[in-house]
């Protein structure tokens, strides 16, 4: 088992499946010469050539369009959109089409397609380039979304992504692309719908997928030392969502505290608190709390980015209130 | 297997093609018209479109095709359904909502899918599958199959950001795929000329580097003859082509349309072109087809469209457990 980045584990990932199956190609801007801009896909056009790795004009609906047609004729496309900012451009595209078509056409066509977008601030990218809206598609019928945390997430839920007859929505944070962990190596995979326990206690559950794994796991070392033992679930995919080892987990610990980088307000944390109540109700101690994004466009400057962004101090400070 | 040859000319049919030609106009406008009736009937829901006098425009085309190239088209789709041979009963069962029809019932008028003969959906989003036919078009040019894609659209989708998206990429990727818009005129109730700086839709293609040229949609052997000799060149691989045909809706944009935006002059004088009409009138005077012929095709067609209706009206609602089937596809190859 080697130490990898999780960009690394992602082009690890991809490269097998381009070796593995003729018929994924990839499309998207700048992941060619370019090398992707956040360099995930570096490589592989020398490799594959063209003809595999191809890069598209700035037009994310026509481009997510021409993969899920691909798909409809045979081939298993993967589509880079650089950030999730971005794929509302293709919004039409995701919603109206590639989640709709096996329904609508009565089970007649199947989509297998995967889009990676980048997601999430902290590099002062400002508001066009910054937001976290995994939960949008987490919304939406007949799509999966997977949200990685470490690189082995990122190597196990993409292979498993690649078996999908179904479209994949990929979002990796940005902040995590050059974290280090332990992949496993071979045909390893991680199942959709299998949240993971990443540190087990028994006062209260913190809750998060993707970045946000990443302070709510400092917050637990930091309620430790209050001596508070937090739970920590990391979701790995929203859609399917694995309520089981939610409501698991607030059973024996009977108090939650749900984080993540998006908005509060029609949040994906209020769809988890609404199925805690819905599950474990009578094993409540307090109400689940919710640590999220500022109600704000991200901003510029450093001090207010950071201020926007839920915090270890401010995840730790949540579950303290709940005792 | 993929048929390579070469459709015929238009001056290579032969009277049963010919007739085979009007067979199909008078069969779209037959099932329509019965669809109408039902839908007064209130035995058809939703959105009902008529293609209505745009009849040509899908026979001819779809004519001209192999009967494996595939077909994206718009949500005034049943007169490409039908052209492209999906049985008229099933598509009427699809517009009863009966699990019988073509999308088991889940689709409707608009979303009509027949992925066995290559018909790839009708789409209600205005613009939004001209990027799948690229898609299945880069598909066919991988795979190396000989397949090429119409997609057909109307003069309503021209103002759209995914029509420029895709006759880009189309363009420079050299696609396989021949773009078809249906220019009748109105995009819903709005005239043409009220919203687009270029109403000859055709120059369009040429910022794109595109081949495009106007057809006249009322007349079946043109369109025939200008598909036939166009996906030649899309299937040699010389890239995409653009088609635009000049067209007319008899009727209102859906059932719901009183049609307040334009005169009754206007429309009557598009009946004088009407494509069934004037074809029937051709096959006549070149002693093609005699009146007794012209009255057996009527007979045949009245039988076909009645039985559709009964079959559609016998075959049973989806069951209520069928709500949640193919949400997700279960199964990859």
């Amino acid at each position: 088992m080697a130490e990898i980045a999780f960009r690394e584990a992602l082009r690890q990932t991809m490269r097998e499946a381009l070796l593995a199956d003729d018929r994924v190609v990839m499309i998207g801007e700048d992941i060619g010469a370019y090398g992707g801009s956040y360099a995930v896909t570096k490589g592989l056009l020398e490799e594959f050539g063209p003809e595999r790795i191809m890069d598209s004009p700035i037009s994310e609906s026509v481009v997510v369009g021409c993969g899920i047609g691909a798909a409809m004729g045979g081939l298993r496309p993967m589509i880079e959109l650089m950030t999730i900012n971005f794929s509302l451009l293709a919004f039409d595209q995701i919603v109206n089409n590639a989640a709709k078509l096996s329904y609508m056409s009565g089970g007649q066509i199947s989509v297998p397609m995967i889009i990676r977008m980048a997601s999430g601030a902290g590099s002062q990218l400002a508001a066009q380039h910054s937001h976290s809206l995994e939960g949008w598609y987490a919304h939406i019928p007949g799509i999966k979304v997977a949200v990685p945390y470490s690189p082995r997430d990122a190597r196990g839920l993409l292979r498993t992504a690649f078996s999908e007859p179904n479209p994949v929505i990929f979002i990796e944070h940005t902040a995590l692309y050059a974290r280090k962990g332990e992949v496993p190596d071979g045909d390893y995979t991680i199942p959709f719908g299998q949240a993971e326990v990443l540190r087990e206690g028994s006062d209260v559950t913190l809750i998060g997928y993707s970045g946000s794994v990443h302070q709510a796991s400092q917050a637990a070392e930091l309620l430790a030392e209050s001596g508070c033992h937090a739970e920590l679930l990391n979701l790995r995919t929203l859609r399917p969502l694995d309520v089981e080892a939610i409501i698991t987990s607030v059973r024996k610990t009977h108090r939650a505290v749900v984080v993540e980088d998006d908005w509060k307000f029609g949040g994906f944390a209020g769809e988890i608190a609404a199925i805690i109540m819905e599950g474990a109700f009578d094993n409540l101690d307090a109400p689940v709390a919710r640590v999220c994004g500022a109600d704000v466009p991200i901003p510029y400057a450093k001090a207010l980015e950071q201020a926007a962004l839920p915090s270890a101090q401010q995840i730790a400070d949540a579950a303290l209130e709940l005792m | 297997m993929t048929q390579l040859a070469d459709k015929p000319t238009a001056k290579e049919l032969d009277s049963s093609q010919l007739i085979g030609l009007l067979r199909q106009m008078m069969l779209i406008r037959r099932f329509e018209e019965k669809a109408a009736e039902m839908y007064a009937k209130q035995r058809i829901a939703g959105f009902l479109h008529l293609y209505n006098g745009e009849e040509a425009v899908a026979v001819g085309a779809i004519s001209a095709l192999n009967s494996d190239d595939h077909i994206f088209t718009h949500y005034r789709d049943h007169g490409h359904a039908l052209a492209r041979g999906i049985e008229p009963r099933r598509i009427m069962a699809e517009l009863f909502g009966r699990e019988t029809g073509v999308s088991r019932g889940k689709g409707g008028s608009m979303h009509l899918f027949d992925v066995e003969r290559s018909f790839m959906g009708g789409y209600a989003i205005v613009g939004g599958h001209l990027p799948l036919a690229c898609g299945m078009a880069l598909a066919n040019q991988r795979l190396g199959n000989g397949r090429i894609v119409l997609c057909i659209f109307g003069d309503g989708a021209v103002n759209e950001g995914e029509f420029h998206e895709s006759l880009n990429l189309a363009a420079v990727w050299k696609l396989p795929v021949l773009f078809l818009c249906e220019n009748n005129f109105y995009g819903m109730g709005t005239d043409i000329r009220r919203v687009s700086a270029v109403i000859e839709i055709y120059k369009r293609a040429a910022a794109y580097a595109m081949p495009a040229e106007q057809v006249d949609g009322m007349n079946v052997l043109e369109m025939y003859q200008a598909v036939q000799r166009v996906a030649q060149g899309v299937r040699a691989g010389n890239g995409p082509a653009f088609l635009e045909a000049i067209c007319f809706r008899f009727r209102g944009h859906s059932m719901a349309d009183p049609e307040f935006y334009r005169r009754k002059e206007e429309t009557e004088r598009w009946r004088e072109l009407d494509p069934i009409t004037t074809f029937h009138r051709k096959l006549e005077q070149d002693g093609v087809i005699d009146e007794p012929a012209f009255q057996s095709l009527q007979a045949e067609i009245e039988e076909i469209v009645n039985e559709a209706v009964q079959f559609a009206a016998e075959s049973p609602e989806p069951p209520p457990e069928a709500l949640y089937d193919d949400v997700y596809a279960q199964e990859r190859d």
